[in-house]
């Protein structure tokens, strides 16, 4: 049924598990302030030297106003940088292809994609982008959006740590120690890996090439006739934390598939285990930092276990064959072929693989892709659409998945309360009226956006035009991308043309609306659990590590998404789904 | 609002945009071209399969995926990229499964197989007659490769046996016997495939 993709996802799983308790920890010591021998030498004079400038000190403590007030500054200054860069880039360096300024409605889009930590990209990067912006625009905001992310988790996992001292850090110190001791050099080695494998990293933008089999007859009179020009750059320093960072913006078109960016499958493989690496470690620091680590642990479990159900499902759904394919064509997996639904995937992955990818990279915010998901089976499709629309926790993004996904825990740990009659509370801290707003405020806001913004494209002529497959699947196309914007995930059924005024700017909004109000709300909870002093457990509460907690906490996850989404699902893949069943 | 927001704004971004968009790529870059000069110029390989100096030499690159047309040569998968196995415009068909689209695509690429060789009645592996993710795929299944066996051999005057030899030379397995999928370089195997015709006639 799953063929053995269940060994690859196992392989994947548990390198991430074994990587995840040093790193965890070590990013617990990051976020603590406290010595890390050998790269305090070398990072340390670099990050002194930042906080002297700045005109702050390591110590700082911000109250939950002014530290959003920082973070909301430092992203519109991204946000105004990368947009304008975009449209100056034909009159700046490091433009070997003579490529144009990026059109106003595209940078836009662009520039909130790449701070959002979305990455949605309504342009092919080979042919839109100059390698300085790819560089000084993308390659920057993939970390700084990276660094932001981990700022909120740090402040959040304070909150829930303080003994009702109010105190949640600095956003300043924890963008900058983000960046320096965690990102960079999980990127250098990262990268390195990858170019050993064949991931470019050049200067260059092209190379030309004599194909092997010249044309003969009238094709050899064409110009450039039997010469194949090789886009190129450098991807291998933008590929790593592109993964790291659960950012998924590719340098190329296809992304992942490109065989540039993933050359074969041990990259394959390390790319797999870098999107799940940082927000699996989270849980791990989140254990350390309240002082109990089998509350990480617990959520962890979590994570993983619907990550497996969904990847498997979704495994099987790509190994079967399509029906409606004459008889002559072989689908069925054999030694000598991975068979299945090969339509837009790469041999060298094979459905199996690729089912696994598209599952890790819709459950963490990363979006990338090494095969086309706009032609998934009808519920192949459906599995990552709803792990976009569960709000990005099961793993999720960088900092936010584990906040998200927290903030989930709240409300399961409010409606266990409510069965018990008893009085929320989490990790010994009382959650009333205020906390439950925000709770609210930031899991109700990316559905919306998302069910609003489909329900406009849906009856305006301009954006059903975008739409390249007929029926049910055209409504999918357009779900998956109001789903993906509004969640910050940037995974994409490629087939919508999205480069359209329309698209470019509602999607924007989407974007910038998805990640900031629920920051903000996620911020303001902090702010208020920080100042809880927290009460020490008692025979009546409800523990919040166990496995009973964890099948709870699914079900809630399961319960929310599925009760917000499965009309409009229903319209979807699952109309299509059932529709092929009747052919 | 000075010191507390816009002056560590100003002076974070400035430096970690420097350190992150510039310092490190072009750290990176300068690494990996000292030490995996060939992969990181695109592994541009020479028509005998070697790594090329220069482009200039090169008849492609070990990775990316060219067309290939005739009886003579083992056949590429469908690109969606246009023209063709353009490398400077990767792309998928992004044909849904139900797509009417993705049916005239396949009857259409088992048409010209069954054109090529028409007394070839074995099914047809279903990644020679889809589209790849990147439009560049470099690879098709063994399956494939055995598959166009006979009507290459067959165009070149070689032996069938000398043929399926060197498709088995050529199929690279699984990472650790079970991850990716068993695979063979189209580019690569046509390589050979002329080597082994120079040396017969």
């Amino acid at each position: 049924m799953f063929n053995d993709g269940w060994i690859q996802l196992a392989m994947v799983l548990a390198a991430v598990l074994l990587l995840a308790k040093p790193l965890g920890s070590y990013m617990a010591r990051v976020f603590t302030l406290q010595k890390i021998p050998v790269m305090d030498r070398v990072l340390g004079p670099v990050e002194n030297l930042i906080y002297r400038i700045s005109g702050i000190s390591k110590g700082d403590q911000q109250g939950w106003m002014v530290f959003t007030a920082s973070l909301l500054m430092f992203n519109l200054l991204g946000f105004a940088f990368l947009y304008a860069l975009q449209l100056v880039q034909h009159s700046l360096w490091l433009n070997p292809a003579g490529l144009p300024h990026v059109p106003s409605a595209l940078a836009f889009n662009t520039a909130a994609s790449f701070i959002t930590n979305t990455n949605w990209q309504n342009y092919a990067g080979e042919t839109t982008m100059s390698l300085l912006t790819q560089m000084l625009g993308m390659t920057v905001q993939n970390f700084l959006c990276v660094a932001t992310g981990l700022a909120v988790l740090a402040a959040f996992l304070r909150a829930l740590a303080a003994k009702g001292t109010g105190a949640i850090g600095s956003f300043w110190v924890d963008t900058v120690r983000s960046t320096l001791y965690i990102l960079l050099p999980l990127s250098i080695v990262m990268g390195l890996a990858l170019a050993s494998q064949g991931v470019v990293q050049t200067l260059r933008a092209t190379a030309n090439v004599h194909t092997l089999q010249q044309p003969t007859g009238a094709a050899a009179t064409q110009p450039a006739a039997g010469i194949q020009t090789i886009a190129m750059g450098p991807v291998a320093s933008q590929e790593s934390i592109k993964e790291l960072g659960t950012n998924g913006g590719g340098f190329f078109n296809v992304n992942s598939a490109h065989p540039f960016e993933n050359p074969n499958a041990l990259t394959d493989f390390l790319e797999m285990v870098a999107m799940l690496l940082i927000p699996g470690a989270s849980c791990i620091t989140f254990g350390e930092m309240v002082g109990d680590t089998r509350q990480g642990i617990a959520i962890l479990a979590t994570m993983t276990i619907i990550l497996a159900i969904c990847a498997l499902l979704c495994i099987h759904f790509e190994q079967q064959a399509n029906p409606m394919l004459p008889a002559n064509v072989a689908q069925a997996h054999t030694a000598l072929m991975s068979g299945g639904n090969m339509e837009g995937k790469e041999v060298r992955f094979g459905p199996a693989n690729s089912a696994i990818w598209t599952v890790e990279a819709t459950a963490t915010s990363t979006g990338a892709v090494n095969s086309m998901i706009d032609s998934y089976s009808p519920f192949g499709g459906l599995i990552p659409m709803w792990l976009m629309k569960t709000g990005e926790v099961i793993y999720g993004g960088v900092g936010t998945g584990l906040t998200g996904m927290l903030i989930t825990v709240m409300v399961a740990v409010f409606i266990a309360g409510l069965m018990v009659g008893r009085t929320p509370e989490y990790l010994g801290k009382k959650i009333g009226a205020y906390e439950i707003k925000m709770v609210s405020l930031a899991i109700l806001i990316p559905p919306a956006l998302t069910l609003v913004g489909t329900a406009i494209a849906s009856v305006t002529p301009a954006a059903v035009a975008s739409v390249s497959n007929p029926g049910p699947h055209g409504f999918s196309e357009i779900l998956y991308a109001m789903t993906s914007q509004a969640n910050n995930n940037g995974s994409a059924f490629a087939g919508l043309n999205g480069n359209t005024n329309f698209y470019n700017i509602i999607g924007g909004l989407l974007m910038l609306a998805g990640r900031y109000w629920s920051m903000v709300a996620t911020l303001a909870l902090a702010g208020a659990l920080a100042k809880r002093k927290p009460a020490p457990p008692s025979v009546g509460t409800f523990p919040t590590h166990t496995p009973l907690f964890v099948a709870i906490l699914a079900g809630t996850i399961v319960l929310i998404s599925g009760l917000i989404f499965l009309p409009a699902l229903a319209l979807g893949p699952i109309a299509e789904g059932l529709s092929k069943v009747v052919h | 609002m000075w010191n507390a927001i816009l002056r560590p704004c100003l002076v974070c971004f400035v430096i970690l945009a420097v350190l992150t968009g510039i310092a490190y790529p072009m750290l990176m870059t300068g690494a990996a071209q000292l030490l995996f000069p060939h992969q990181a110029n695109g592994s541009l390989i020479t028509s005998d399969g070697k790594p090329a100096a220069h482009a200039s030499q090169a008849a492609g690159s070990a990775l990316i995926g060219q067309s290939f047309a005739g009886k003579g040569y083992f056949w590429s998968r469908l690109s969606a990229t246009s023209p063709a196995y353009n490398a400077d415009g990767s792309s998928g068909s992004n044909f849904g499964p139900t797509s009417p689209n993705l049916l005239s695509e396949v009857t259409g690429a088992v048409g010209a197989l069954e054109l090529a060789d028409p007394k070839n009645k074995k099914p047809i592996p279903i990644d020679l007659v889809t589209s790849s993710a990147s439009g560049l795929d470099p690879d098709i299944s063994p399956a494939s490769a055995y598959y166009q066996v006979g009507r290459v051999a067959r165009a070149r005057h070689l032996s069938r046996g000398a043929v399926k030899a060197l498709v088995a030379q050529c199929v690279r397995g699984r990472w650790l016997g079970v991850f990716g999928a068993a695979h063979v370089n189209v580019l690569r195997l046509n390589m050979r495939l002329n080597k082994l015709s120079a040396m017969r006639h």
